[in-house]
């Protein structure tokens, strides 16, 4: 198991360079080769991740070091699916150091202590966490297309079109990907809280507990749907939505982390370490 | 090029804008009817073989092939000169002349629009494939100007394609275009209001047309004039005052008016980016004084390309071009020697002894298979290598001959192409 880990590492770790190679050569095999690395080191990482399942008959998110790993995961995948369908290479050079950098922290963290009694696997819990990492990582390439759609947009309206302007791809591209990111996320999002609740009716009796964790939940949820909203009914794009991609993810990164480290609440275990 | 008096040599004399201004070049160009005529009088003159003439506004070249090439230049510089009915002096400084490897190289860079005014712009290599179909069809070009015109083909398209010579934009409608796919993706179905007139302007809405774009505007302060211009893009004809209405619904403004004052202001567009939804809309003002006023550029999801900024842009392209040009000339000179091995194996020597080679590799091979089956004893074997030298001697005996013949009529090269040809001698 882990030399599996290892080698999706090194995969991921040579995707990010051919990826940052191909933003200042740009040439196609560049991104093909970063994109089957990536892909690659999917496959590895995946391989660990069930071995570990297998293993030990918990879900892995038992602690920081496994929590970020699969985050790590959705996010490949997420990314894979994404730059297969709108064939927006230069994300990569977002996407796949982002995954680099959450392996990293991992594997920095100790093994640690990781069964939590409380905690009982069953369909609802497995679709609960699959759905929140996904929609995560779909929020999280959102928020690198915000950034993206920000540079692009300064190219364009500043008239200096030295580096980035023939680099990234059109403002239109950026743009709907990026709505695409942020419906996929809520989606998931959505199915993630849901299953939540109802496996907390299950083990603790009751859907929603005013824990800290749901409350913010609650609050990126509220924000994503703002968003979405604001986009369908006053078409609320570009520049703006870019804008507000990027604070939804830090948001959404507060729920993540800052919550179990700040504050207390029933999914202390997620991040031990 | 060549120290052997037996080869032809190619040489190329021209005039292009680096080397003679306009008022030089318009009186030495050829017109498409004259080209035909001067070609073939060209052609008949008696130190010239095979002739090519290409005329282009930039420029004008005569690609010949020659046995006596001081003879030729004269009879080119003469004809010229009296085809065009002014005196040599008043051309001859601006005339290049190269020769041998020189000339090839030129083609090369020129055809690769390595040598254009603009660096990149395609039509030259059009133009070339003109002159050369003009020729051909003539049959002033023979031998050498076929093949030396194919590998110029090949050249160009594979500099075009490997390098990206001919990528960015560097025409004002060319830009605007370029400019309007980094905004919206694709121009197709994009709606165009042309504010005002002009050429430029109308260039840009033919080229955003030929983009796909969709529907087309056009405002005018004479709405009959507006009328006649839409008919021309078959679009619509939309009075000024409407203008504020169109900015709902248009994608891309084209504004090139006379009007001392901003004819799109801030506020103008400030109240419609609501309305649109946030849709981007793209204005590209070609007019001096500007027709939109710089802020609109300040506002959400609204662009405003002015003609300095349009200009800025086609600098910054044109340099990148020009670093594109440095790989296309690597590229050249890579081709200058494979045209040069070519050329060089024309000449009679090598190809006799690669023919004599060629034979007596093949009766090498059949006489090794007939000993192997074992029924020749060793005395008859001996003979049987005697007489496949003859024969080989014999069979070769009249083509030496006839290829080292030094009054060889016509063309020697042609006879020196074809057997490399029939015997496959070239690989």
């Amino acid at each position: 198991m882990q030399i599996l880990t290892v080698l999706a590492i090194l995969f991921y770790v040579l995707s990010a360079a051919a990826y940052f190679a191909f933003l200042f050569i740009q040439k196609d095999y560049l991104y093909r080769s970063a994109y089957a690395a990536l892909a690659t080191g999917f496959i590895c990482h995946t391989a660990a991740i069930v071995y570990g399942f297998a293993a030990s008959g918990q879900i892995p998110v038992g602690n920081l070091r496994e929590t970020l790993s699969i985050a790590g995961w959705a996010l490949a995948g997420v990314f894979l699916v994404v730059q297969y369908r709108f064939k927006l290479k230069i994300l990569g050079i977002f996407a796949a150091p982002l995954v680099v950098l959450i392996m990293a922290a991992a594997s920095q963290l100790p093994a640690g202590p990781s069964q939590d009694t409380t905690i009982f696997n069953n369909f609802w819990l497995i679709a609960h966490v699959a759905s929140i990492f996904l929609g995560e990582a779909a929020f999280a390439l959102a928020c690198g297309l915000g950034v993206l759609y920000l540079i692009q947009e300064n190219t364009i309206k500043a008239k200096k079109h030295r580096f980035f302007f023939k680099r990234l791809p059109s403002l239109d591209l950026l743009d709907s990907t990026g709505y695409a990111c942020i419906v996929a996320g809520f989606t998931l999002l959505t199915v993630g809280l849901v299953t939540g609740f109802v496996y907390a009716r299950t083990v603790w009796g009751h859907f929603w507990s005013w824990d800290p964790k749901e409350v913010w939940s609650a609050v990126t949820w509220i924000f994503y749907a703002v968003l979405l909203h604001e986009r369908l009914t006053v078409g609320w794009r570009g520049r703006r939505s870019a804008i507000m991609a990027i604070i939804g993810f830090a948001v959404l990164l507060f729920t993540f982390l800052g919550v179990n480290l700040l504050l207390k609440g029933h999914h202390g275990g997620f991040t031990r370490w | 090029m060549n120290t052997n008096t037996n080869m032809p040599d190619i040489v190329l004399i021209g005039i292009n804008h680096k080397t003679a201004p306009v008022e030089v070049r318009e009186c030495i160009a050829f017109s498409e009817p004259d080209a035909t005529a001067a070609l073939e009088a060209l052609h008949r003159q008696p130190d010239i073989r095979e002739v090519l003439l290409l005329s282009t506004c930039n420029r004008v070249e005569v690609l010949l092939v020659t046995d006596n090439k001081l003879g030729a230049i004269e009879k080119t510089k003469n004809f010229i000169a009296g085809y065009n009915k002014i005196s040599i002096d008043k051309f001859e400084a601006a005339l290049y002349i190269h020769e041998g490897d020189a000339a090839v190289h030129h083609v090369f860079k020129v055809a690769s629009s390595l040598d254009s005014m603009v660096i990149g712009e395609p039509q030259i290599l059009g133009q070339i494939k003109e002159a050369y179909r003009r020729a051909a069809a003539l049959k002033t070009s023979g031998v050498i100007l076929n093949r030396l015109l194919h590998r110029t083909f090949f050249v160009a398209k594979r500099i075009r394609t490997e390098t990206g010579i001919g990528d960015r934009a560097v025409s004002i409608s060319f830009a605007a275009v370029e400019l309007g796919r980094k905004i919206f993706g694709t121009l197709e179905g994009k709606t165009v209001l042309l504010v005002g007139a002009g050429e430029m302007a109308e260039l840009s809405v033919e080229h955003l047309i030929r983009n796909k774009a969709g529907d087309i505007y056009v405002a005018n302060r004479t709405f009959e004039n507006g009328v006649a211009l839409a008919k021309k893009f078959k679009g619509t004809a939309v009075n000024f005052e409407e203008i504020s209405d169109c900015l709902k619904f248009i994608d891309i403004v084209i504004s090139s008016t006379g009007s001392p004052d901003f004819v799109i202001t801030r506020n103008q567009v400030k109240s419609i980016i609501r309305i649109r939804r946030n849709r981007p809309i793209f204005f590209i003002d070609i007019a001096v004084p500007r027709d939109i006023d710089p802020a609109v550029n300040r506002l959400t999801n609204s662009y405003v390309y002015d003609i300095d900024d349009l200009q800025g842009v086609i600098d910054e392209n044109m340099e990148d071009r020009n670093q594109e040009a440095v790989k296309g000339q690597r590229i050249v000179d890579e081709a200058v020697i494979g045209f040069r091995q070519w050329y060089d194996s024309l000449t009679v020597v090598p190809t006799i002894v690669a023919l004599r080679s060629k034979i007596e590799s093949i009766v090498e091979a059949e006489i090794t298979r007939t000993l192997r089956t074992g029924n020749i004893s060793s005395n008859d074997s001996g003979i049987l290598q005697k007489m496949s030298h003859s024969l080989v001697n014999k069979i070769l005996h009249d083509p030496t001959v006839f290829l080292k013949k030094d009054g060889m009529a016509a063309d020697k090269s042609v006879y020196i192409d074809t057997v490399r040809k029939l015997f496959k001698l070239d690989e």
